[in-house]
């Protein structure tokens, strides 16, 4: 009896053993009929599909089957695990401050762009994806904040930022809005969205080297400038002008439903704003009246080729000689209607869409958002002591601290 | 032999018939699981598996070792879900795992010299064609747009071609070359790795593939060294040491390279969660704080689900499914969506919660009403469960006893206080400790609520609802990047902790049930 089941068994499981190697077999029998090996492509959910729009094309003209994966949760996280785990995609789709991790991981190879190709794109837009002397991806779209205004209610663009307080607080007592603005702090801050009046009051995150570059060890925030900044963004918090109770969850339905005539927010924010039929008008954020410009930060959208993916040649032919044509430029602007960092396609699309060069005009002297890795031990302490300040904190107290996080996580 | 024993020996054919296919599978499933350990020379994970399929068979194929037959499954299952995962933390937490050490240290390099990589200043552009010689090795057939000139290079070198030999085709790419042959771009992506490798020697540099048509004259401006096991810069001089303690190439002024590598740092991790001032200064805060929160979320809910269930254990009450649905529902619904609505309607301006009420508070400004907030959004996602286990609970306390209890003339809070909960504690205690143990590493009910808020003025590093997990994360994840190798050693400390209290707990139910048996 014993002897015959140990037979059956051991029988049984050659079988199955041999169909799972045969399974095995079949698999590779598939990807050696197919042939030629694909190109993967990793974007956000929101790009992924226009770029699966063009997948035929890109396969009929590169020669090889082309697969673009979305990834809508933590697409840089992602990317790196699978980079460091040797599942990566050929090329990624992200933002430029990426870069400075990227690189620190090995994750992302330098792009050789032509003298010709360089010329083609924003200057601005370029100097974005530059780390380090070297170029790591191609740029296709711009994105910066901007002061969108409701014409109906405030017909004039304000031309600095006590006047727009002041138009504000106007409307405020007719009775015509409820709230002065509508910039998104929320609970625990947004450094993103402080920085435009952080700069025009003077303060600055990272100072520049010679070669342009952000310079780690020449940390803004606990300088004097920063604390006479946050003074300026504290008493706004103290005239209601900024509030913690209005965040990325909020801010753009205040301005739809008109509770507020002005929004600062960038070009994603236009498609709900168009939705409720507001008229409004795109104008550079205002700066402090007799200070500096209020410059926002400069994002560029990317393409990167992946230094871990197994078709390299092939990422590299797709990201400098493909991704640098005007056609996809385009067709990426009309999925996210953002302004293309392509020369040729710019000038394409502004005449149909005034919007575009209104947000360029908006983003004139914007620095590039830091792409060194060390900028990400800034963005939350810098976000809390802004929402601390706007709720009434003692200003010195609350940057010094700020101060202290940032370069204690920058010194690890 | 007894009647059990022939049972026992005496299998029946289904019986046979599932322990045949199980068995097969057991092989299938090992022999798929080591293919590819062997395919990446993994021999420890392929000694692991050959060692569990075989002590399964020798198991399973003997009518012995009925003990072994019980434990063995379960035991497998305890050292792959939760042993090997606990093991893992403890190996990362020795190293500096994390942002810009996460690979080898070769890994390190090839990504510095890449990343040297530049253009030769003035150097021309070639158009590119990928072809292989009769031997089968690349060769990138050139030409350079500038002077109309074509060249063939390889590994050995540039040789210039007479303009006869090579041949364009109407979009002016290069479609054939005499002597070679000129790969469609399919092919040429099948050896897209020897590509990306191949750089054709010539003075100041090689000239590198740029994509699969261009090519450009580039040299690495860093190389690795390993004669003094440093990257140097032929151009300036400078020199970056590799230094094993760090995982970095570190130049003698102190600059180092961003491309490190994993090294074990020891107990590094460790000693930093106790002498780093940011850790250890408002641990003890964050501790008492983690305490009552766990232990509130638990109290209040259960106090709530108990209270339902009660009310809804009566005989005689019309509606009991209607009611019971309802008071479920929180629970149906997902965790994560309801956390943000509880967010936005405790906003101090715009929350339904100040709108409705007539209030202005500021609950997230405030240390103890943001407190109060999130231990109220645990008991509305928290009751349901509550109510679930104490009804199943209370339905198997037999009638009798409270009967009993009511003829003795106990008061009906009496017969609860001393009949009803010590019987529901007795099983219910071992689910509230596991509930505790949830809510104290419970990451979402912080993170997506109050974020850690209020912090006070000049402290961005901790907030008065804190938990240690959403206090640890931002210092592990919130500095340069993740540095999975400090969190790791996190983790262990505040499992250090759940596993004390769990065991005391446990220790106490073991005591409690030995009163009651």
């Amino acid at each position: 009896m014993r002897a015959k089941i140990v037979g059956v068994a051991v029988a049984a499981m050659l079988t199955l053993a041999v169909s799972a190697c045969g399974a095995g077999d079949d698999k590779k029998g598939d990807d050696a009929s197919a042939k030629e090996p694909g190109l993967v492509i990793w974007a956000d959910d929101k790009r992924a599909p226009v770029l699966e729009s063009f997948k035929a094309q890109f396969e009929k003209e590169l020669g090889v089957t082309v697969k673009v994966e979305a990834v809508s949760k933590d697409l840089q996280a992602n990317f790196v695990t699978a980079s460091q785990g040797d599942n990566a995609p050929d090329v990624v789709v992200g933002a430029h401050d990426w870069i400075g991790n990227l690189v620190q991981n090995g994750a992302i190879d330098p792009v050789q762009l032509t003298d010709p190709q360089k010329a083609g794109f924003n200057a601005d837009a370029l100097k974005a994806v530059s780390y380090n002397g070297q170029i790591y991806g191609a740029p296709y779209a711009m994105e910066n904040l901007a002061l969108i205004r409701n014409t109906e209610l405030a017909p004039e663009a304000p031309a600095t930022f006590e006047d727009l307080v002041a138009d504000a607080k106007k409307l405020k007592q007719d009775g015509k809005t409820e709230e002065l603005l509508s910039l998104q702090v929320g609970q625990n801050g947004d450094a993103y969205h402080a920085y435009p009046l952080y700069a025009s009051a003077g303060g600055y995150l990272f100072g520049e080297k010679a070669n342009g570059d952000y310079d780690p060890a020449d940390l803004g925030v606990g300088k004097p400038e920063s604390v006479k900044a946050f003074e300026k963004i504290s008493a706004l918090g103290k005239d209601g002008v900024l509030k913690t109770s209005i965040g990325s969850e909020n801010s753009t339905p205040l301005f739809t439903s008109k509770k507020t005539a002005y929004l600062v927010s960038g070009p994603w924010a236009i498609a709900d704003v168009k939705k409720s039929g507001i008229k409004y008008d795109i104008t550079p954020i205002p700066g402090f009246k007799g200070m500096d410009k209020a410059t926002p930060f400069l994002g560029v959208q990317s393409f990167f080729v992946a230094a871990k993916g197994k078709h390299k040649a092939v990422a590299q032919e797709f990201v400098t000689n493909y991704v640098t044509g005007k056609d996809l430029a385009k067709a990426l602007y009309t999925a996210d209607p953002r302004p293309p960092a392509l020369t040729a396609a710019f000038d394409e699309v502004k005449a149909a869409d005034p919007d575009i060069a209104k947000f360029q005009a908006a983003g004139a002297g914007a620095k590039p958002l830091p792409s060194i890795p060390e900028m990400s031990a800034v963005w939350d302490p810098f976000g809390k002591a802004e929402a601390a300040i706007v709720g009434g904190s003692d200003v010195t107290e609350t940057v010094n601290g700020a101060a202290t996080a940032i370069s204690g996580a920058i010194k690890k | 032999m007894t009647t059990v024993g022939r049972e026992f020996r005496g299998t029946s054919l289904t019986g046979l018939l599932v322990k045949i296919a199980l068995l097969g599978l057991t092989a299938a499933l090992a022999v798929w699981a080591i293919v590819p350990l062997i395919g990446a020379r993994a021999w420890i994970g392929v000694g692991a598996v050959a060692l569990a399929t075989a002590l399964l068979f020798w198991i399973y194929l003997s009518p012995k070792r009925l003990p072994l037959k019980y434990l063995v499954p379960g035991t497998i299952l305890l050292l792959v879900f939760q042993v090997a995962p606990v093991l893992y933390t403890v190996a990362t937490s020795t190293s500096n795992f994390g942002d810009g050490h996460r690979g080898t240290k070769d890994d390190a390099i090839t990504a510095i010299e890449t990343a040297s990589v530049t253009q030769v200043p003035d150097s021309p552009v070639y158009d590119l064609a990928v072809a292989t010689d009769g031997d089968g090795d690349l060769v990138f057939i050139l030409s350079d747009p500038a002077t109309g000139k074509f060249f063939a290079g390889d590994a050995e070198g540039l040789r210039e071609l007479p303009a006869t030999a090579v041949h364009k085709g109407l979009s002016g790419k290069i479609t054939e070359a005499d002597g070679y042959t000129v790969l469609t771009t399919a092919q040429a992506a099948g050896r897209s790795a020897d590509i990306t490798a191949l750089a054709v020697p010539v003075d100041g540099g090689g000239i590198r593939s740029n994509g699969l048509t261009k090519a450009y004259q580039g040299v690495a401006s860093r190389a690795y060294d390993a004669s003094c096991d440093c990257v140097r810069e032929p151009a300036t001089g400078k020199t970056w040491t590799a230094d094993g303690d760090t995982g970095y190439f570190t130049a003698a002024d102190g600059e180092v390279l961003p491309q490190g590598w994993r090294v074990s740092v020891g107990l590094e991790n460790y000693t930093r969660v106790i002498t780093d001032e940011r850790v250890r200064g408002p641990f003890l805060s964050v501790l008492w704080w983690n305490f009552l929160f766990a232990f509130a979320s638990v109290l209040v809910t259960f106090a709530l689900g108990l209270g339902c269930a009660l009310a809804l254990h009566k005989k005689r009450l019309k509606g009991k499914a209607v009611y019971r649905t309802l008071l479920v529902l929180p629970y149906a619904m997902p965790a994560f969506a309801m956390l943000l609505v509880w967010r936005d309607m405790f906003n101090k301006d715009f929350g339904l919660i100040n709108t409705l009420l007539g209030l202005d508070v500021g609950w997230f400004d405030g240390a103890w009403t943001a407190r109060a907030a999130v231990v109220l959004v645990q008991l509305w996602l928290g009751y349901p469960y509550m109510f679930l286990v104490c009804t199943g609970a209370l339905q198997s306390i037999p009638s009798e006893t409270l009967e009993a209890a009511k003829i003795d003339g106990a008061s009906p809070w009496q017969s609860f206080r001393r009949v009803t909960l010590p019987l529901l504690l007795v099983s219910l205690t071992p689910l509230l400790i596991s509930s505790f143990a949830f809510n104290f590493n419970n990451f979402n009910a912080i993170q997506l609520t109050t974020g850690g808020a209020p912090f006070a003025p000049g402290s961005s590093q901790v907030g008065a609802t804190d938990l240690l997990i959403t206090y640890t994360y931002r210092l592990a994840f919130g500095g340069q990047g993740a540095q999975y190798g400090f969190a790791a050693a996190c983790s262990v400390f505040i499992f250090l902790i759940v596993a004390t209290v769990s065991v005391i707990g446990f220790r106490r139910t073991r005591a409690q049930e030995e009163v009651y048996r």
